[in-house]
């Protein structure tokens, strides 16, 4: 790393020049090619990219090669069949198409060189027409101009590739070894980007790192918290280690604008849209799936939005994200894709379909993963103006074989909703009254780990009521929902235990319009949002009684800390005012507040499953006491540090606030005359003129005289 | 106890101001007439009618005899406080903004916004005893800070006048030679406009209030920072209670966006701090605009504050205030 100059330096150095540094538009200044002032870019990639554009400038030409070789008859009509090939892509540059013929013979060499406008339109003709097929014996091959060099350059023979020797990696999971059990989290505002302990013990936040401009639009984390992504514009890249954070991995896709890992972070799916080089075609999406430890692509999906934009109900310009769900658990064995009439499963140990084909489903809307088996449901609607009835149903990866299917009538809508463990799914289902004129609701509820897979039909109570939210307790058998249609809607808690769903408790006339449950289940957060304005209630399923009531005015988001012991409302940059965060433990006690201004993302760390067996945890939940004694005593240690501390704190300030005010008093004494002149030698100071004098008036109130009479 | 509603104001309200014996309350507004009332009750007393113009600000003499305004119709009166009546006009080619008396009310400093080509600029004026005396001449004037000056008060023996407004710093100028002394601290400085400042009773030590959502306490005499209060929403109006160690913050968001959100959005809550501590103690709720003037009773009894809504309310402590414990 070169010396970097700091702020001041260059300031001074401004000065010393007499340049005013707050007129310079810095994007003006240009170093000159090839000179980087002793100042090494940090970004390597960019540079090799840049020079492979700028030295050939030949990024818009292609060599078509594999051609028949005609006599010079046939020369003019072989061009025209080329023409006509390559003009239906892009638009050839006048006089951009050129066969070399054999100077004596007047031969074709069986190869051409065509040049277009743009390099995108050369990219897309190489991408569309290598390998095409002339006939049997004439299968073109397409290269950009400017990769024929790199070819070249291959040697011919094969040479080992130098082992490099073993260098032990850090451990990436060092922030899960925090003696204090801590969690982590990464915040975003203004420029800085930058993750911090929660230490709630302290009431406070503890820094950890911090960058200022670390990413372009926004960082992520890996679903298990090993690395913390960021997004350039040259690519992703993905951060971690045990100390600090340092640059793992870099991911170049050009233009990157949404990013997804694979539920067990083994793989990195990168997405991209491009501005079409014609007006009438459409946006180009190109999509990667790189393995985030070695940072090679496996695979890669080029086309245009619209083959990519079906289904959901739209994204990022026309994508629903993602694009790509992963199913099969934690292995990362599959993922798929919904097509036009068709669901793409593709598996990872060859990053091709299953089978060679797609799943072939007329009409299919929707499909949603279950998060722990290579299950998938999916939704058809209604067909055939109600002949065909709607259907949802079950299939398994990679056998394609049909668990369960339900046909379902009138039905205008379906959303689907997996359980944590993938032990049971909800399928919410609108369907039409008799008029048509509107909707109502109901449930559809699989209980997958059950022979057979029962399904249960489930209404509410009062089956007109708007469902406002639905949410599985994690890990649990629970799910709350919010319904009415009263300005303040109804709560409800159903369970799924006894092969009958039955109802806990409905908890009336609520201020909620979004349900958060703990990550370890039994507590909630029923928040008002939005038109409530940061109503939080903490409320303990177990019990059936609300904890605490609380509101975080305006609050834009809430997250659960992954082990569920706070939660974190905040208020990001959608409303200008009340910026930041607030940390709660999980019995809605408000810890502390920070508030910064322009406030992107809080995101907590994940942390990966435990290894805990179930018997294991359940045996420590219930020597709870045992367990949990360490910990008193460590908090009671530090809660007695932290009174300490505040009483010394506050003496301090308090002496120094007393030194302060005698060191007045000196001076308001020493000035005592000189204010007394000024004022004519009126007595001056505040206190003497306050004299408490007692005066003792007497008031006639009345007179009246009463005759006594003589005794 | 429930804060009285002193209804009487048309406009928003600018400055407040007490007596030195705490049972006038002087309260200045966009309206042209400053306005007295009784501190205790609230009852109207009487208003000080002849300005064209917003009134910006008010101070009144030791012995409560006189009031001086400075006002946007371009002059500065001095009024006889009891019946009311205009004894002087001070004019001026600009808006004239902050008034405030010297020790002995011999003096007076009034300062004048840049207008029409004009830089701001802070003036000395004497105060004659007897009216009939009193000329409109100028001791002294002032020049240098770049924007308005907000406030102008004078230090201790009057030997010294502190200046603050749009530039965010704060000058300590010498009387006798007229002379920039100070400039605060640049790292330590408001960041924003200053929008208020409150000298403590003894005069030792002051504190400024500012649109970068913060207050913070100076000493008058080598302008170190002691204190800085944060708040969450740009500070329009501070006050010190004379009594307690307590600092209040009023302000709001900007009244041009008011209308836009929530109500509770604004925070147009008077915020009690610790003086020493710089934690928040409570808020006072109540006005439905920002707050754009603080002010205590001497007597650290009772306060009032007045708002962009155009309503003074009086708040009278409950006992339980006082309690209140300190560290």
């Amino acid at each position: 790393m070169a010396e970097v100059m700091s702020m001041e330096d260059i300031r001074t150095e401004a000065s010393r020049l007499d340049i005013d540094l707050s007129v310079v538009d810095w994007n003006s200044v240009w170093v000159p090619p090839g000179e980087d002032f002793g100042i090494k870019s940090d970004d390597e990639d960019l540079h090799e990219d840049n020079s492979l554009e700028f030295d050939a400038g030949f990024g818009n030409v292609i060599v078509v090669d594999n051609l028949p070789v005609v006599p010079k008859e046939k020369f003019e009509k072989l061009e025209g069949v080329i023409r006509k090939i390559y003009s239906q892509i892009g638009v050839i540059k006048e006089n951009g198409l050129w066969m070399p013929v054999e100077e004596d013979t007047g031969k074709t060499r069986g190869y051409c060189f065509i040049e277009y406008n743009t390099p995108q339109e050369a990219e897309l003709a190489k991408e569309k027409t290598n390998g095409y097929k002339l006939d049997r014996a004439h299968i073109f091959a397409v290269n950009v101009f400017d990769e024929i060099e790199k070819f070249m350059r291959v040697p011919d023979e094969w040479a080992p590739p130098e082992t490099k020797p073993y260098t032990s990696g850090e451990n990436l999971q060092h922030w899960l070894t925090d003696e204090k059990g801590r969690d982590q989290f990464v915040i975003r505002a203004g420029s800085d980007t930058e993750v911090l302990w929660n230490d709630a013990r302290q009431v406070k936040t503890d820094p950890v790192y911090k960058r200022p401009f670390w990413t372009e639009s926004f960082v992520q984390w890996s679903p298990l918290g090993t690395y913390l992504a960021t997004v350039h514009r040259q690519g992703a890249a993905v951060w971690g280690g045990a100390s600090t954070f340092n640059r793992l991995m870099r991911y170049a896709h050009p233009q990157v604008k949404l990013i997804d890992f694979s539920p067990g972070e083994k793989y990195l799916v990168t997405y991209s849209s491009h501005e079409p080089s014609t007006p009438h075609d459409s946006h180009r999406v190109v999509l990667n799936v790189f393995d985030v430890r070695t940072g090679k692509v496996m695979r890669d999906f080029k086309g245009s939005a619209d083959e990519f934009a079906f289904g959901g109900t739209g994204g990022f310009t026309g994508v629903s994200w993602p694009v790509f769900r992963w199913g099969g658990g934690k292995e990362d064995k599959y993922f798929a894709r919904l097509g036009k009439n068709v669901i793409s499963v593709y598996e990872t140990e060859t990053f091709s379909l299953i089978d060679k084909k797609s799943i072939k489903v007329e009409n299919v809307m929707d499909f949603s993963w279950s998060p722990t088996d290579p299950i998938f449901a999916l939704f058809v609607p209604e067909q055939g103006g109600g002949n065909q009835p709607a259907r949802v149903s079950l299939f398994q990866i990679p056998s394609k074989e049909e668990l369960r299917q339900k046909n379902l009538f009138s039905v205008s809508d379906c959303k689907m909703y997996w359980q944590s463990d993938g032990e049971y799914l909800a399928v919410k289902v609108d369907r039409y009254t008799k008029t048509k004129k509107s909707t109502y609701t109901g449930f559809e509820l699989f209980r997958i780990k059950e022979r057979d897979i029962p399904i249960e039909v489930f209404e509410l109570e009062n089956k007109n009521d708007k469902i406002i939210a639905f949410a599985w307790e994690p890990k649990g058998h629970r799910f709350a929902v919010i319904h009415g249609d009263n300005p303040k809607p109804d709560v409800s808690f159903y369970s799924m235990k006894g092969g009958k769903v039955s109802k806990l408790a409905t908890l009336k006339q609520k201020q909620a319009n979004a349900l958060f449950w703990s990550p370890g289940g039994r507590f909630i957060i029923l928040a008002g949002m939005k038109g409530f304005n940061g109503q939080l209630e903490f409320y303990n399923v177990d019990e059936l009684e609300t904890m605490a009531t609380a509101e975080h005015f305006m609050a834009t988001d809430i997250e659960w800390d992954p082990t569920g012991r706070y939660v974190a409302t905040s208020v990001t940059s959608v409303h200008e005012m009340e910026n930041g965060f607030n940390i709660w433990s999980f019995n809605g006690k408000l810890l502390y507040r920070i508030s910064k201004d322009h406030f992107f993302q809080f995101l907590w760390r994940p942390r990966p499953p435990s290894f805990l067996s179930p018997e294991k945890e359940e045996e420590i939940s219930k020597n709870l006491k045992k367990y949990s004694k360490k910990y008193d005593v460590q908090d009671q240690d530090i809660s007695l540090l932290l009174s300490e501390q505040d009483r010394e704190k506050r003496k301090q300030l308090k002496e120094e606030w007393e030194r302060w005010v005698n060191e007045w008093k000196t001076h308001h004494n020493q000035e005592k005359t000189e204010r007394q002149i000024l004022r004519d030698g009126e007595a001056s100071d505040v206190e003497e003129e306050y004299e408490a004098k007692e005066v003792e008036v007497e008031e006639l109130l009345d007179v009246s005289e009463v005759v006594v009479p003589d005794a | 106890m429930r804060p009285i509603l002193m209804k009487g104001h048309e406009r928003p309200l600018t400055f407040l101001k007490y007596n030195r014996d705490g049972d006038l309350l002087f309260s200045c507004a966009k309206d042209h007439t400053p306005t007295v009332w009784f501190a205790d009750n609230g009852e109207r007393l009487g208003t000080y009618a002849g300005h064209n113009g917003a009134v910006w600000c008010c101070d009144v003499s030791r012995d409560s005899t006189r009031l001086i305004t400075g006002s946007a119709d371009q002059s500065a009166k001095l009024w006889d406080v009891q019946s009311g009546t205009q004894l002087f006009t001070f004019n001026f080619d600009s808006p004239a903004r902050a008034v405030d008396f010297a020790v002995g009310d011999k003096l007076a400093v009034i300062t004048t916004d840049p207008f029409m080509g004009l830089t701001s600029a802070i003036h000395v004026k004497r105060i004659a005893a007897d009216p009939d005396d009193q000329v409109g001449d100028s001791v002294l004037v002032l020049k240098g800070p770049q924007g308005r000056i907000n406030r102008a008060v004078w230090g201790p023996l009057n030997k010294t006048i502190i200046s603050a407004g749009e530039d965010a710093v704060v000058r300590i100028w010498d009387t006798e030679t007229g002379k920039l002394l100070q400039e605060n601290d640049k790292e330590v400085g408001h960041k924003k406009t200053v929008t208020s400042l409150a000298k403590s009773t003894d005069g030792s030590h002051f504190l400024t209030g500012s649109l970068d959502k913060s207050a913070k306490l100076w000493d008058i005499r080598s302008l170190t920072l002691i204190k800085t209060y944060f708040t969450e929403r740009p500070v329009n109006a501070v006050a010190m209670s004379p009594l307690l160690n307590h600092v209040v913050l009023g302000g709001g968001q900007d009244a041009s966006a008011v209308t836009t959100t929530d109500h509770r959005a604004g925070k147009f809550e008077a915020k009690f701090y610790d003086k020493i501590l710089q934690e928040e103690i409570g808020g006072v709720k109540g006005h439905f605009g920002p707050i754009n003037a603080l002010a205590f009773n001497p007597d650290g009894k009772s306060f009032s504050s007045g708002g962009e809504d155009g309503y003074v309310r009086l708040h009278h402590f409950d006992p339980d205030y006082f309690k209140i414990p300190s560290i």
